[in-house]
């Protein structure tokens, strides 16, 4: 018995205890998780699920510039990356509401030209440090610096999404409702696109653009097969992406793995999980009911 | 008579030029130095990879090709370096002599992951490094034999230059005793380096720089930092500098500075030429060393 709970503690505490990169790396995780649990949730609610991965395109000109400017400075890159994330998604945004071109299409449109002109940037300077590499950045070299940007980042995002919470939502189920009421839905909709640029910018810190929309959107996508009130689904997101980042930490330590796919992979076979065994729609439940839970509603009835 | 004119023209390159330089192409900065001194002002050398470049992942563009399409000689390192070499060299339809710069080095194989590789960092040993020098010669002189012994009377003296710098690398070394011969740095580019002048270069990233690294390999170095109280860690001027600062945070060793290894820094930096390169990195080496 004695020997068993070494064990576990060997296998699942002692990499945390022994070394302060796990640690800063789970740190990140979990101030990630918390900003970009909710952030996946609303995509997918919007039915914008899609979005985060043209906004990790759109970012990569600033994040040159940034380069380009200051080297591999982590300030000028965040900051660059955030500027034209969130140029990107205002004009996306305020185009769409300005003519009659849907969102996604508009949206698509300022991406690619961001994404176009952040690759003839790099280019341009020739092949210096490999940006991929840069893009990629790595979960186990978080310093302090990154850390408090990304823990920063998830206390902004929080707040000002309990500020405008109750609006937020209301555009989610009934935009024509919001609409009704003036230019107000507009601003809503602008700022959580800014906070949904501002998270990528976080996790582009600590995993890499291409990895955090992964953090992002599998865990929102996963919860929405186990509850239905936002507030539910924002917790359960929030909960499975630090379990992935806590897990994927894990097998990126005893098996030799790179860690961001590893988190991004664990965070995957929950949502796949989530698919077939969720409480709510799963395909186990839909296509093999338990027969007696009938029995015992109708009876009720 | 317009048409005569044009038919001279069109005869006019076929007409062996007097006084001609030599257009070559090398493939990155440390080669290209080196071809440039062996060449002197009887050769233009292009450079594909600048300095602070990353010879491992390069996206050549059309001017590139460009280049290559119309040079006289193309001279690459080798020893699996430069993977993407031959596609630009068939993009760009250039059917000339690649001379490989290594030719004759004895090539060391690195076991990762269970696969063995070639190292192809051969120059950082400086015996490799006349061996490039002699080869490089050898292929200018094929390619303009007019001009063989300006390109041989040249290779001679730097040559000697070269086996100069070679003593004085080692007498540095031999100030450090055997047991203290260990050093960090971010990507294994030092194993010529190492087996050369007798040091142990250990390094977080694999042999090449896009390997993303893993929890459990970033560990066992921590470990071994501790274990042996290794205090010469070191930042390469072409990688991300992120993990050797998580690994000197971990292990309050302080970082070194930066070596050069695979890349010459810009004229007015501190490494322009290969054995500028050594003189830069052998002090900063030696001093991280004595720590240990």
């Amino acid at each position: 018995m004695h020997i068993a709970a070494t064990q576990l503690y060997a296998v699942l505490i002692e990499p945390f205890a022994a070394y302060g990169f796990m640690r800063r790396a789970l740190v990140a995780c979990l101030a990630l998780s918390l900003g970009c649990g909710p952030m996946g949730v609303f995509l997918v609610l919007r039915r914008m699920s899609l979005m985060g991965d043209a906004m990790s395109h759109a970012i990569l000109p600033g994040a040159a510039i940034g380069f380009l400017a200051a080297g591999l400075s982590l300030w000028a890159m965040s900051a660059g990356g955030l500027v034209v994330g969130l140029a990107v998604a205002l004009l996306a945004g305020l185009v769409s509401r300005a003519t009659t071109i849907r969102e996604d299409a508009s949206l698509a449109g300022f991406y690619l030209i961001s994404l176009a002109l952040g690759v003839l940037l790099v280019s341009l300077k020739g092949s210096s440090i490999d940006l991929l590499h840069v893009l990629f950045g790595t979960i186990l070299g978080v310093g302090n610096a990154s850390l408090l940007l990304v823990a920063g980042i998830a206390t902004v995002s929080l707040i000002v999404l309990a500020l405008i919470y109750r609006p937020l939502i209301a555009e989610c189920f009934d935009p024509i409702f919001l609409r009704a009421l003036g230019a107000a839905g507009s601003r809503y909709h602008i700022l959580f696109l800014a906070l949904v640029v501002l998270n990528l910018v976080a996790g582009f810190q600590a995993l890499g653009t291409l990895m955090a929309v992964g953090l992002m959107m599998l865990p929102a996508a996963a919860a929405r097969f186990w509850v239905a009130q936002v507030w539910s689904l924002f917790l359960v997101a929030a909960s499975i992406a630090f379990a992935s980042g806590y897990v994927g930490l894990l097998l990126s330590y005893h098996l030799n793995l790179p860690s961001g796919p590893a988190i991004i992979l664990v965070a995957g076979v929950a949502y796949i999980g989530s698919i077939l065994l969720g409480a709510r729609d799963g395909l186990v439940k839909r296509y093999f009911p338990a027969p007696h839970h009938h029995e015992i509603s109708d009876g009720i009835r | 008579m317009k048409r005569i004119l044009l038919a001279a023209l069109l005869l006019l390159p076929a007409l062996p030029a007097e006084a001609e330089t030599l257009d070559v192409v090398a493939s990155f900065s440390v080669l290209g130095e080196i071809v440039q001194e062996v060449a002197g002002d009887r050769a233009v050398v292009h450079t594909l990879v600048g300095p602070d470049g990353d010879a491992h992942s390069f996206e050549p563009t059309p001017n590139d090709a460009k280049t290559l399409g119309s040079a006289d000689l193309v001279i690459v390192n080798g020893l699996g370096l430069e993977k993407w070499m031959e596609r630009l060299i068939e993009a760009s339809g250039y059917k000339g002599i690649v001379a490989v710069a290594s030719r004759g080095v004895h090539p060391r194989l690195m076991e990762e992951e269970g696969t063995s590789a070639t190292d192809p960092h051969a120059w950082q040993d400086l015996a490799n490094g006349r061996l490039y020098v002699r080869n490089v010669a050898d292929a200018l002189a094929t390619a303009d034999p007019a001009d063989a012994a300006y390109f041989n009377a040249r290779a001679k003296s730097y040559d000697a230059t070269l086996s100069a710098l070679d003593a004085w690398v080692r007498a540095e070394i031999a100030q450090v005793p055997a047991a203290k011969r260990r050093v960090i740095t971010t990507h294994d580019a030092f194993g010529y380096f190492g087996a050369a002048y007798g040091v142990t270069f250990l390094a977080p990233e694999g042999i090449s720089t896009d390997a993303e690294p893993t929890a459990g390999g970033l560990a066992k170095l921590i470990d071994q930092v501790r274990r042996e109280k290794i205090k010469a860690l070191f930042l390469e001027n072409i990688t991300s500098p992120q993990l050797m600062q998580t690994i000197a945070q971990e292990t309050g060793v302080p970082l070194g500075g930066s070596l050069f290894s695979d890349a010459l820094s810009p004229p007015d930096g501190p490494a322009p030429t290969y054995v500028d390169m050594f003189k830069n990195n052998l002090p900063k080496l030696v001093d991280g060393m004595e720590k240990n």
